[in-house]
């Protein structure tokens, strides 16, 4: 018999609410999570914590015009007096609120400051997300090693390139093939054109300083194959991607993922279950399923499994594993050293510039496209050349300023109007994604008295910025302008906005993947050193941050992970 | 572009950040009440004739047949506080005192030709104002009023349904994006 003194565990229904596999979280890595257990046979329940959305029916400002929007599109005083955190998210506005949190459902403990981004819904945050999908490269992989910090991680590049492969056929990844060491080409989409300042920045930028600025590698479906046909998705460029978008032109779990693993008959979906803590068999020395509380009913269920996969968004995988005790793991499962919730990491997005550019008034572009350009990572890559440790990768546009009065006569009036309508001259601008050094100091941990109104201890996040973070804002900043002056852009201005970590929305680590149980949490294939049959692979499995976005590494982990652990059920040793 | 551009080039233009929106995150208790608690009828037509001077009618529709006036007082009620809603409402009779003492008459009550004179040359007064305060975005110091309407004059006709599809040109589901084409001089910006 299970253990029952730690968890209250609800054995009645064993059969009825029991399955192949369990994936917490309906999100990026959870929707993709849910389709390759599907696709490889498995009876699959996905736990989703907020409530159900449909493609289109559950998109209520998609189609809206401008005018439609009451506040066209800005926020209210009421909503940013209720919502001072949320509303501070990128994208966050009268057309898209309803896919975020808000402040007051969701308390949290921040003991130094902390933005902490959630869309609780299925689908999560991949209906919100930025969809920058450039790959890793071998030199992230192996920074920490060759510059001592963090730990090893326990792959390299070569044992993840087949699986982003896999995940870029189905998802659909415009790029182009440049050839860059330090951004790896993928299997893409036709890429999105450069117009014609960007173009100018990309000549300047090789010619001068030997950096790659190339089109960025997004999640858009800018000419569908096969696959993306019968997923009904193309992109139609209407840059409107986080109301919810009725072509399926960016990815989502809603729009992908989801309804791929729906159509095996092995898929069910849970909405309104928030996950208590995981269920920990003392006998047979695994986890067993999943404690289960209603969002509205607050009713209690338990549900159960084979194999778990945690996909909770970083911060609440970390959460739940903490609050999942027993005789075997009173501090949490698989937690036997303590660093579960510890070397959380993000993304330091603290800067940004820029400036105008003279001439190209003939040129313009038709309408608008919903992606950057990008400068790949190009510090550190073979040896340390700066005084910080890690890189960082550069975000980049240009554009015909609208609405702008410079040098507009007269100021009132119909020649006014007139002038104020047309584009005027290019502006351009560069802002940093930059890696931060994942130290045992941050961390969350959960609150010993504090509790949520379903009885689950609060997260206390205590994660702030070091030097390293310092010195590398002020290397974006010097090597931005520089660039930007180089290609003839004035009055390149700036600075560091001094964001809390968090509001990057890259939160990482805290269950980090590592060769040694004595050193991290999860083995090469994301299971818990101690508890094999549970997976966690969204971002809180990071050993490091790298410099390029996380998500599509997180479909790769989890879409490996999977193929991994059908392998080892079908040898019997799960 | 997006509209949170959008928002930033009206910054840009005006010199100074936006007021309303999510630039501004100031308290306020007046988050219940509606436009009709702090605007008359008689400030909505003073407000559309504020807009119609600074974006008439010409070949194509002007401020008025975009409800211009309607919408600053709504968008203020909701979306400004106190300081700026106030500064807003005075500025009001700061505008009809500026026209008594130019031409001896209200605001409503001048020609289209002394009206849009006299905007010309409170417009100038704002910017300086503004340059005197380099770096200040009007948290510290109140707003100047005719920054707060020219700027919503210029946001409620740029996201109308005649300044969008009739002024600047809308192409809601574009298809193919083109990062390089010809300009001509005189086509407006994709709204």
């Amino acid at each position: 018999m299970p253990d029952t003194t730690r968890v209250n565990i609800n054995t009645t229904g064993v059969e009825q609410n029991s399955y192949d596999a369990i994936v917490i979280g309906s999100g990026i890595s959870g929707g993709w999570a849910a389709k390759e257990l599907c696709e490889k046979g498995l009876k699959t329940l996905v736990l989703e914590r907020g409530r159900n959305i449909e493609h289109i029916k559950d998109y209520p400002t998609m189609n809206k015009a401008p005018w439609e929007f009451e506040h066209r599109g800005s926020m209210t005083k009421k909503l940013l007096n209720e919502n001072p955190l949320i509303s501070k998210a990128a994208g966050y506005d009268e057309t898209t609120q309803h896919f975020f949190v808000k402040d007051k459902d969701h308390p949290y403990i921040q003991e130094k400051p902390f933005d902490w981004i959630r869309g609780y819904q299925v689908g999560g945050k991949s209906l919100i997300w930025g969809r920058a999908c450039a790959r890793w490269s071998e030199t992230d992989f192996t920074s920490p090693q060759r510059y001592g910090y963090a730990i090893d991680w326990p792959i390299r590049y070569n044992d993840i390139a087949s699986w982003y492969s896999h995940v870029e056929k189905f998802i659909g990844v415009c790029g182009t093939k440049d050839g860059i060491e330090s951004m790896p080409d993928g299997e893409f989409l036709i890429g999105y054109e450069l117009n014609c300042v960007e173009q100018h920045l990309k000549e300047v930028i090789w010619e001068k300083f030997k950096r790659h600025y190339v089109s960025g590698r997004w999640a858009q479906v800018t000419d569908p194959n096969e696959i993306q046909k019968q997923q009904g998705r193309y992109c139609l460029n209407r840059n409107l991607c986080m109301r919810g978008c009725p072509f399926g032109g960016y990815f989502s779990s809603i729009t992908s993922t989801l309804p791929w693993a729906r159509q095996t008959g092995n898929l069910s979906v849970q909405p309104h279950a928030v996950v208590h803590s995981v269920i920990y068999d003392e006998k047979k020395e695994k986890a067993i399923g999943v404690k289960v509380i209603d969002a509205n009913t607050m009713k209690t269920t338990d549900y159960f499994a084979r194999i778990i996969f945690i996909n909770a968004s970083a911060l609440n995988s970390n959460l739940i594993l903490l609050n999942s005790l027993s005789n075997r793991f009173p501090n949490g499962l698989g937690n036997d050293n303590g660093l579960m919730g510890k070397f959380i990491c993000h993304h330091n997005y603290r800067a940004g510039i820029g400036g105008e550019i003279d001439g190209f008034r003939d040129k313009y572009y038709k309408v608008s496209k919903p992606a950057e350009c990008i400068i790949a990572n190009f510090r550190n890559l073979h040896k340390q050349d700066t005084d910080f440790l890690g890189g960082y990768v550069i975000y980049s546009g240009a554009y015909r300023e609208k609405l702008s009065d410079k040098g507009i006569q007269p100021t009132i009036g119909a020649n006014f109007k007139k002038a104020i309508s047309e584009p005027g001259g290019w502006g351009g601008y560069m802002y940093m994604q930059g890696e931060t050094i994942p130290k045992e100091a941050n961390h969350v941990r959960l609150s010993k008295d504090k509790k949520d109104q379903w009885g689950i201890p609060l997260l206390i996040t205590s994660v702030g910025y070091d030097d390293n973070d310092d010195k590398m804002v002020k290397d974006f900043l010097e090597q931005g302008k520089a660039m930007m002056e180089a290609a003839g852009f004035k009055n390149v201005r700036g600075g560091d906005n001094k964001q809390a970590p968090g509001l990057d929305i890259h939160e990482m680590g805290g269950i980090r993947m590592g060769h040694d149980p004595k050193t991290s949490l999860l083995n090469e294939w994301n299971q818990l050193h101690q508890c094999k049959n549970v997976f966690v692979t969204d971002g809180a499995c990071m050993t490091s941050t790298g410099s390029q976005s996380p998500s599509i590494l997180y479909m790769a982990f989890t879409a490996r992970a999977v193929n991994h652990a059908v392998e080892e059920m079908k040898k019997g040793n799960l | 572009m997006n509209r949170r551009e959008l928002i930033k080039q009206i910054a840009l233009l005006t010199g100074t950040a936006v007021i309303g929106g999510e630039f501004f995150l100031a308290g306020c208790k007046n988050e219940d009440k509606t436009s009709a608690d702090f605007f008359s009828d008689k400030d909505i037509l003073f407000f559309d004739e504020v807009a119609e001077t600074i974006l008439p009618k010409t070949n194509t529709p002007g401020a008025k047949d975009a409800e211009v006036g309607k919408f600053m007082v709504s968008y203020s009620a909701d979306c400004y506080d106190e300081l700026q809603l106030k500064t807003l409402k005075d500025g009001i009779n700061k505008l009809n005192d500026a026209a008594g003492k130019k031409y001896g008459n209200d605001f409503m009550k001048i020609t289209a030709t002394q009206k849009q004179e006299l905007l010309t040359g409170i417009d100038a007064e704002a910017k300086k104002y503004y340059e005197k305060s380099t770096g200040q975005t009007g948290k510290e110091q109140p707003p100047h009023y005719f920054t707060l309407m020219k700027q919503l004059v210029l946001l409620g006709f740029f996201t109308s349904k005649p300044g969008v599809t009739q002024v600047l040109r809308y192409n809601p589901v574009p298809g193919k994006y083109q990062g390089c084409i010809d300009y001509k001089e005189g086509e407006t910006s994709w709204a």
